[in-house]
């Protein structure tokens, strides 16, 4: 049960700045998840609220309490790594109850501790084997269960499931989130996996070169990026974008077009400044197929991916850009076909080119 | 299988023999031929033909009884004692020379103990391969210990992410890449009586107040000087095993132990040395090995002595094999050495075996 509360925290290894200032709270009993490309700094985030790396500059709260000075152990922490990082001399068991062996807990206690984890986890039976006799999902759990005996304020995940192969993966994925129903604990998550980040999160945190793009829940950032990166990163396939020319530019609103677009309004949220060039964004799932000469993007099918339940195309646009819509139905596009397509202005996304600010939050 | 081995790998073969053959001239056939050597008579150079004598070579070697002396008494039946008061006992010759006692003839003192007012002696049949025996397995049991420990703390040591750290992993090494008999001549002069540097380096840190001891020249000191020195000098190679054998643990492991609260020697106890079970087998077994070897240093430094103080068994075998021209003799203490080395390995690798 804590509270976590970074301001202005920096990392730098020498020259290398690899964290530029993130600003972050975390409540009590909050799901969070930190994504972001591959380097981005999720992992040494993560590392500097462990106390496995120093703080160079900014504060780390726990609870109010300022803890950059602090070593782990003094911090209520418990971490779950990549590489699961269970003792492989040491039985199920023993590892399970390493953290109660080191802090001197009576045998009676940690018997209980142990049972209780492996009740939760659902590996009683496992107890007595060593680490090379699991697979890589029951270690992850072990690894899981050594950091439960211990009840930490704050349990930290560093990639927990990417060792494991994509079946596996979803299992785990449900039980850490019954895990978190049933603790009730604060928890910090990295992943690179979308569909982790989506379903287990109460809050994401987009990450880019060591600086926060935004921060909101799962459906928040994917139905409204605050940047051409966060638009970009979630979602599968990925957002596309349409250069297009600024008309004219109101309130709320901007009218835009170009050589394959018709023009249309589309609410603009501040982020454009007037006229000139902007980037459109539109979800694949948000095109529907117009009838032949109407709607509003015009191109030409280039290839077709037929996956049953839904069609993937790729088209060429009229001002030669790419563009991918999916139908959430069965059907046959032949190469070369030109095709009309249609969208609600309203599940559009409009951005500044080039634009990598951060949202406000 | 054999057959195709040989058919299709004959260049193969072709280039193995001269390094194979070498082997096979000067460690396959010499091992076996020991075993041979050690159940005949042979010298080195001898007009006499060799003969098969079965198992007399060990018999002299290994044969060790306990006679009781009962002190010499007067008519009355009063213990004689000399004018010191020590109880006086009839002298073990007139037992082994006497043809009362064929079974003890030539045997000869190696040390006795009181009982009551009798003595118990202990006769061998060769004293100083017993010496040799025991001052080898001395040297083992001091050996291990102290290298394989400070092998082990020097690698702890210097696997820290030092700035220069590699300075001192190179002077730790060196005198392993210097030669044993060049660091032994060495330490005749550190270890020297009247002007060595220990001497020196002890009077000046007690003011004046140490009497200068000749290390080498004193029964009391010499092996324990031995020992001293080469524990040290083969140091570094046991260091770069641990180094080796620190190295292949996991740094997340270090990391959740620490997560977990564990302070350094808990790291130690539950990381870093149930991390390293299979490399401290490994430098448990070569520095026991290397130990029951010991040779050159006894050779340059004391030559067996002072009164066979530092007899080792190898230094016998070289010694009687070469010295005295007794080239049975000699093999018949390097297969005793062998099968002790053998004896103990295996023990060794049982009792750290990986337990499941
Ligand atoms: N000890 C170090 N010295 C210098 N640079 C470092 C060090 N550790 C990490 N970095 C750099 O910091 C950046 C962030 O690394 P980090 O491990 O946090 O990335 P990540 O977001 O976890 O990536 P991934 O998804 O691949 O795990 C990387 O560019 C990396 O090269
Ligand atoms: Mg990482």
């Amino acid at each position: 049960m804590a509270t976590l509360r970074l301001k202005d925290v920096r990392k730098s290894y020498g020259n290398a700045h690899v964290i530029k200032g993130v600003d972050l709270e975390i409540d009590d009993g909050e799901f969070t998840v930190f994504v972001g490309p591959s380097g981005c700094g999720k992992s040494t985030l993560l590392r500097m609220i462990s106390g496995l790396e120093d703080i160079t500059s900014g504060t780390l709260e726990i609870d109010g309490q300022v803890v950059n000075d602090l070593p782990p152990k003094e911090r209520g922490i418990a971490m779950v790594f990549q590489s699961y990082a269970i003792f492989p001399h040491m039985t199920v068991r023993e590892n399970v109850a390493f953290g109660l062996t080191i802090a001197g807990a009576s045998k009676a206690e940690k018997e209980e501790k142990v049972a209780e984890a492996a009740r939760i986890l659902q590996m009683e039976h496992l107890l007595d084997r060593r680490p090379s006799q699991l697979s890589g999902g029951q270690r992850q759990r072990v690894a899981i269960g050594r950091a439960i005996v211990r009840k930490p304020k704050v349990f930290l995940f560093d990639e927990p499931l990417s060792n494991l192969d994509a079946a596996l993966r979803m299992d785990m994925r449900m039980e850490i989130g019954k895990l978190h129903e049933q603790l009730d604990a604060t928890m910090v998550y990295v992943t690179h996996d979308q569909v982790e980040a989506m379903t287990l999160a109460d809050k994401i945190v987009v990450l880019k070169d060591g600086l926060v793009m935004q921060v909101g829940s799962p459906m928040e950032l994917y139905h409204a990026p605050a940047n051409l990166f966060v638009a970009g990163f979630l979602g599968a396939p990925s957002m596309n974008f349409v250069t297009v020319d600024v008309q004219s530019r109101d309130a709320a609103q901007a009218q835009v077009s170009n050589a394959a677009l018709e023009p249309i309004a589309v609410a603009h949220k501040g982020r454009i400044a007037g006229e000139g060039k902007a980037v459109l964004g539109i979800r694949p799932q948000h095109v529907r197929a117009a009838q032949p000469g109407q709607g509003m993007l015009h191109g030409q099918v280039m290839l077709t991916e037929r996956l049953g339940a839904e069609t993937v195309v790729d088209l060429k646009l009229k001002d030669g850009s790419k563009f991918i819509a999916t139908f959430a139905e069965d059907r046959v596009f032949e190469p070369g076909e030109s095709v009309d397509l249609t969208f609600d202005p309203a599940q559009a996304h409009l951005f500044a080119p080039e634009d990598t600010t951060s949202a406000p939050h | 299988m054999s057959s195709k081995l040989t058919r299709s790998n004959r260049a193969g073969w072709l280039f193995a023999l001269p390094g194979f053959s070498l082997l096979f001239l000067f460690i396959i056939v010499p091992f076996f031929f020991a075993f041979w050597l050690s159940l005949t008579n042979q010298r080195l150079v001898s007009p006499n033909p060799t003969e098969f004598i079965g198992l007399k070579n060990y018999r002299d070697l290994l044969s060790v009884s306990i006679i009781t002396l009962e002190p010499e008494r007067t008519e009355a039946g009063e213990v004689v004692r000399d004018k010191d008061g020590e109880i006086e006992y009839p002298r073990v010759r007139t037992i082994t020379r006497s043809d009362e006692f064929p079974q003890y003839r030539g045997m000869q003192e190696w040390f006795r103990w009181q009982s009551g007012d009798t003595a118990k002696v202990v006769i061998a049949a060769d004293v100083v391969f017993m010496k040799a025996l025991v001052n080898t397995l001395t040297f083992a049991l001091f050996i291990v210990p102290i290298q394989g420990g400070g092998a082990l703390l020097l690698a702890l040591l210097i696997n820290q992410k030092l700035r220069g750290i590699n300075a001192y992993r190179t002077i730790y090494f060196m005198p392993v890449v210097i030669s044993i008999v060049v660091i032994s001549l060495l330490w005749r002069f550190i270890y020297s009586g009247n002007e060595g540097l220990l001497n020196n380096i002890l009077s000046a840190l007690t003011f004046g107040a140490f009497t200068p001891v000749d290390w080498l020249g004193n029964t009391e000191t010499a092996l324990g000087s031995i020992i001293a020195m080469s524990a040290w000098q083969a140091m570094g190679f046991h260091m770069v095993i641990w180094l080796a054998g620190l190295q292949s643990i996991s740094p997340t492991l270090y990391e959740a132990a620490s997560i977990e609260g564990a302070s350094k020697w808990q790291t130690f106890r539950y990381v870093t040395w149930p991390g390293l079970r299979n490399t401290a087998v490994l430098v448990l077994i070569v520095i026991t090995m290397q130990s029951f070897a010991v040779f050159a240093q006894v050779d340059v430094m004391t030559n067996g002595g002072p009164l066979d103080s530092t007899q080792t068994l190898v230094f016998q075998t070289v010694e009687r094999g070469y010295g005295k021209q007794d080239i049975s003799g000699g093999a018949t203490i390097s297969v005793i050495l062998f099968l002790m080395v053998l004896m103990i390995s295996a023990v060794q690798a049982f009792l750290t075996r990986e337990r499941k």
